[in-house]
């Protein structure tokens, strides 16, 4: 389904609908009055913004140094150039661990890769950890928001679903009740767990150390149980200096959820004696992002949301209506990148109103790039009546008479069909707004009579 | 103000022309009330963006050469709309041969507002206009040609329409809710995204009314037509009015 | 060739100007580092101490299993340190010392030699960090000034105790690590 049809599904229940732009405007609200307290605030967007271009420019050189290092210090480095690779490595570790359970703490990476119905078919038992995600993989959904993973659902349907999976009491909505009931639940998974994977939030070239952040501390509880961590990164993930994580790490948490920093944020440098840390560094389209000089800043992103938050589109259609491992946004301008085709209709979804441009920590131009999507879409889809009917136009706007005449037809035609016409369903102008009153004259007209 | 007079062409985006010719009349009228000499190049159509925004950019080559010729030779050129403004500075495909002039015409394209603000630099305008406004900031003006201060930036907030109506005596301006979020409008979303439209513009129409606004007005008629063509259907009570029509009628 | 090198040269392949590494400047900093320290915890939903305070709840608690780590308060400890962290489940609360905090957010620096094992701060029921009240920087800035090239297996910062907000983005403490945090500053 295109993101026209899902967009209006989610807004027939209009209760919720409002419930859900009205939560993430708080969470974008929250992110304004924060940053103003930061007076560099600009600042450091600019110099993450700099920081990166500059990874990006020298992405091979920071990975090669980063991958020696992390060689050094114990870490044992595998790459993969898409999906397929990145699961068949995770499972040949496991397997070699003799793991038949793993748990897993928030990772886009994976998600994007479907590792978890991978790891399924083959015979493992994969619990997410983080809470959002716990909760919509008992429902067998994705994530709706890159931070917030169940902010599509209400309490009462967490509360419904609780009850059936982890025997909570019915009815009992209280959302201290139900996390505390999912704590007791997690806690046996990760003491049971052999393996634990997680994603990486920043990789440092100069010390080959990666940085994972976390509010529930659940990718901590994870890995420091476990003997073997999996950590997964996508290659874009690289900075260069390790204090370059104090530009970055003063910018997420403040960004993605309106807090000064997540409450847990931790420096892999060296697996711990008798145990072992695999990382994998995931291509999966990202080389060929690079490549496409229009949108390779799109790779700057650091996974905060904010957008997503800020998007008056997003807050009204959910993120399922994109249809995309990452929504929102963001997504609207990598998921074409991956699938033309697919997600042709992302970059439409968007009046282009650039708040998601001011909002991004690391200044990416995302409403310039939905933009230009547009003109690739256009052009990969060829010749089509939407693309005829902007060629007559143009033949109408640069001909002065042409303009004059068809300004006019169209004005008399609005005047004189009927009502019913104009407000048919198909129209959807009509459906919901009423047209302008056609005037007796055009401005054209009243100069000519009263100027010229 | 200066004291030179300089050439001014009026650019009146096409469905203003056709559809809301009094905002045309006012944007002229208040300009010359203001001591400017102000042509309209009379052969003028449209800038290309309803185009361009949906991915026919490249198709718009004719319609920038037409605009770059009508309007080349004047000092400065002013539309009373900032969405229009912005895709004539950054979506008009290169025309080859027409470098220069193209830039040229970037440079010295201004929406009305900012404008009045900054070239003619209006300090202090006098006049009534006893109402309470609300100001609806249309997201190309305000981000693009960064006509006021950001909610999301870390600025000194400012706010060029307000600076113009601030001191008309009587007028009430109205602090909103979502001071800068967008109506839903969007050009051809407004009908491929019928429904997130209707909503986007019913939100922001009721932040409005649960200010009691009066007028609502803004910089860009599209926009205020969206608004206005739902606020018409649901008969609510507020009026519409772009910002050349309030400022032209509270200093005459 | 390898997918390793099949991404590296796919990289090198692609024409890129280069763009440079800009150095980081000195900001402003905050003048009173304490009060800002605390509210900080306070806003993380995390409580500070005095030493005095400290001990008069220690003192209240009743029969709980503590690993104290603190080299300031080395005599706490109920239970000993286990080598196998699974043994842990059921600690009430452990004591270990923070390396120094960061005003603006409240984030206490530890390592791998603070806690002993990784696992600690994390499994443990309630969490007490001991940290000198002079050992106070105004942003993250000078905090990686201060960690400077020392090399831990394992360092990081903790500005909270466990917290989560998935359910309709209503705040509960205790998601899957310790359900408070107490700092203690010297």
């Amino acid at each position: 389904m295109s993101h026209p049809e899902n967009a209006s599904a989610f807004l027939k229940d209009q209760s919720k609908a409002k419930w859900h732009d009205e939560t993430l405007w708080f969470v974008r609200d929250k992110r304004d009055r924060i940053s103003k307290t930061v007076p560099e605030w600009e600042s450091l967007r600019n110099l993450a913004s700099q920081i990166k271009d500059n990874v990006l420019s020298n992405l091979d050189n920071y990975l090669e140094e980063f991958e020696k290092n992390a060689l050094k210090n114990g870490i044992q480095v595998h790459w993969a150039k898409d999906a397929e690779e990145h699961n068949a490595i995770v499972l040949k570790i496991l397997k070699e661990k003799n793991c038949p359970a793993i748990v897993k703490s928030k990772s886009i990476l994976t998600e994007e890769c479907h590792l978890n119905p991978y790891l399924e078919k083959n015979g493992i038992e994969v619990v997410d950890t983080d809470l959002g995600e716990r909760i919509v993989q008992f429902l067998n959904q994705p994530p709706s928001h890159i931070v917030l993973p169940a902010i599509h659902l209400k309490k009462g349907e967490i509360s419904e679903l609780f009850h059936e999976k982890l025997q909570t009491e019915k009815g009992n909505e209280d959302p201290e009740y139900l996390t505390h009931a999912a704590r007791t639940h997690l806690r046996e998974k990760f003491l049971g767990a052999k393996v634990a994977i997680t994603g990486v939030n920043f990789g440092v070239a100069e010390t080959g150390e990666f940085v994972v952040c976390t509010n529930e501390g659940n990718a901590d509880m994870g890995v420091h149980l476990a003997e073997t961590h999996i950590a997964c990164m996508g290659i874009e993930k690289i900075i260069p200096r390790r204090k370059d994580l104090g530009v970055f790490l003063r910018l997420l948490a403040r960004s993605a959820t309106g807090q000064p920093i997540t409450n847990y944020n931790s420096h892999f440098r060296s697996p711990a004696t008798g145990k072992e840390i695999h990382l994998v560094l995931v291509d999966n389209g990202r080389t060929a992002q690079l490549a496409r000089e229009k949108f390779r800043n799109s790779l700057k992103c650091i996974r905060c949301g904010a957008c997503m938050n800020t998007c008056p589109i997003y807050r009204r259609s959910g993120g399922y209506s994109y249809g995309s491992t990452v929504p929102g946004p963001i997504g609207s301008i990598l998921s074409p990148g991956i699938d033309l085709n697919k997600y042709s209709s992302l970059p439409f979804a968007s009046t282009l109103c650039g708040s998601c441009s001011d909002v991004c920590p690391v200044k990416i131009n995302i409403h310039e790039q939905l933009y230009e999507w547009r003109q690739e879409i256009t052009k990969a889809q060829g010749t089509n009546g939407k693309s005829l009917s902007m060629k007559l136009a143009n033949g109408i706007f640069r001909s002065p008479l042409a303009y004059r005449i068809s300004g006019k037809l169209m004005r008399i035609a609005l005047k004189n069909l009927p009502n019913s016409l104009i407000y048919h369903p198909i129209n959807s102008w009509g459906k919901g707004r009423n047209l302008p009153e056609t005037p007796k004259e055009t401005f054209k007209e009243w100069y000519h009579k009263n100027r010229s | 103000m200066n004291s030179i007079s300089p050439n001014i062409a009026l650019f009146i985006p096409c469905y203003v022309d056709q559809f809301f010719p009094n905002v045309g009349i006012a944007s002229l009228e208040l300009l010359e009330k203001l001591g400017c000499s102000v042509t309209y190049p009379i052969g003028q159509t449209c800038c290309g963006q309803p185009m361009a925004n949906s991915g026919y950019e490249r198709d718009t080559a004719g319609t920038a050469r037409h605009f770059t010729e009508i309007f080349k030779g004047f000092d400065y050129i002013v539309a009373p709309s900032g969405s229009c403004v912005l895709h004539v500075k950054e979506h008009s495909p290169k025309i080859a041969g027409m470098e220069k002039e193209q830039k040229g015409i970037q440079d010295k394209i201004f929406e009305l507002t900012e404008f009045l603000t900054d070239v003619l630099k209006v300090e202090n305008l006098q006049g009534s206009y006893p109402h309470r406004v609300g100001y609806h900031a249309s997201c190309h003006g305000q981000r693009g040609l960064r006509l006021a201060s950001s909610s999301e930036l870390q600025e000194a907030p400012y706010n060029k329409a307000h600076h113009l109506l601030k001191n008309l005596k009587g007028l009430e301006w109205v602090e909103l809710s979502r001071k800068d979020e967008c109506c839903g409008f969007g050009g051809t979303f407004a009908v491929t995204e019928e429904a997130l439209s209707i909503q986007m513009g019913k939100d922001r129409l009721e932040d409005h009314l649960s200010h009691q606004v009066e007028i609502l007005t803004g910089g860009d008629m599209s926009c205020i037509m969206h608004l206005q063509g739902i606020a018409s259907r649901n008969r609510e009570n507020i009026k519409f009015k772009h910002i050349a029509e309030i400022l032209n009628e509270a200093i005459s | 060739m390898s997918s390793r090198e099949q991404i590296l040269s796919a990289i090198k392949g692609i024409e890129r100007e280069s763009k440079q590494l800009p150095d980081i400047p000195e900001f402003p900093q905050t003048e009173n580092l304490q009060k800002v320290f605390k509210d900080s915890i306070q806003g993380n939903k995390g409580e500070v101490l005095s030493a005095i305070e400290f001990e008069e709840w220690i003192a209240s608690l009743g029969d709980q299993k503590i690993i104290s780590v603190s080299s300031r308060f080395p005599n706490l400890s109920t239970i000993k340190l286990p080598s196998d962290p699974h043994q842990l489940n059921d600690l009430n609360l452990a004591i270990i010392d923070g390396q120094f905090g960061v005003s603006e957010n409240g984030a206490i620096w530890l390592e791998e030699e603070n806690l002993k094992l990784r696992a600690l701060p994390f499994i443990t029921e309630h969490l007490v960090i001991v940290l000198d009240s002079q050992k106070l920087v105004p942003s993250m800035h000078q905090a990686y000034e201060s960690i400077g090239s020392k090399h831990s297996g394992f360092g990081l910062f903790i500005a909270g105790p466990s917290k989560t907000a998935d359910i309709e983005q209503s705040l509960v403490i205790g998601a899957h690590g310790a359900k408070s945090l107490r700092v203690v500053l010297l």
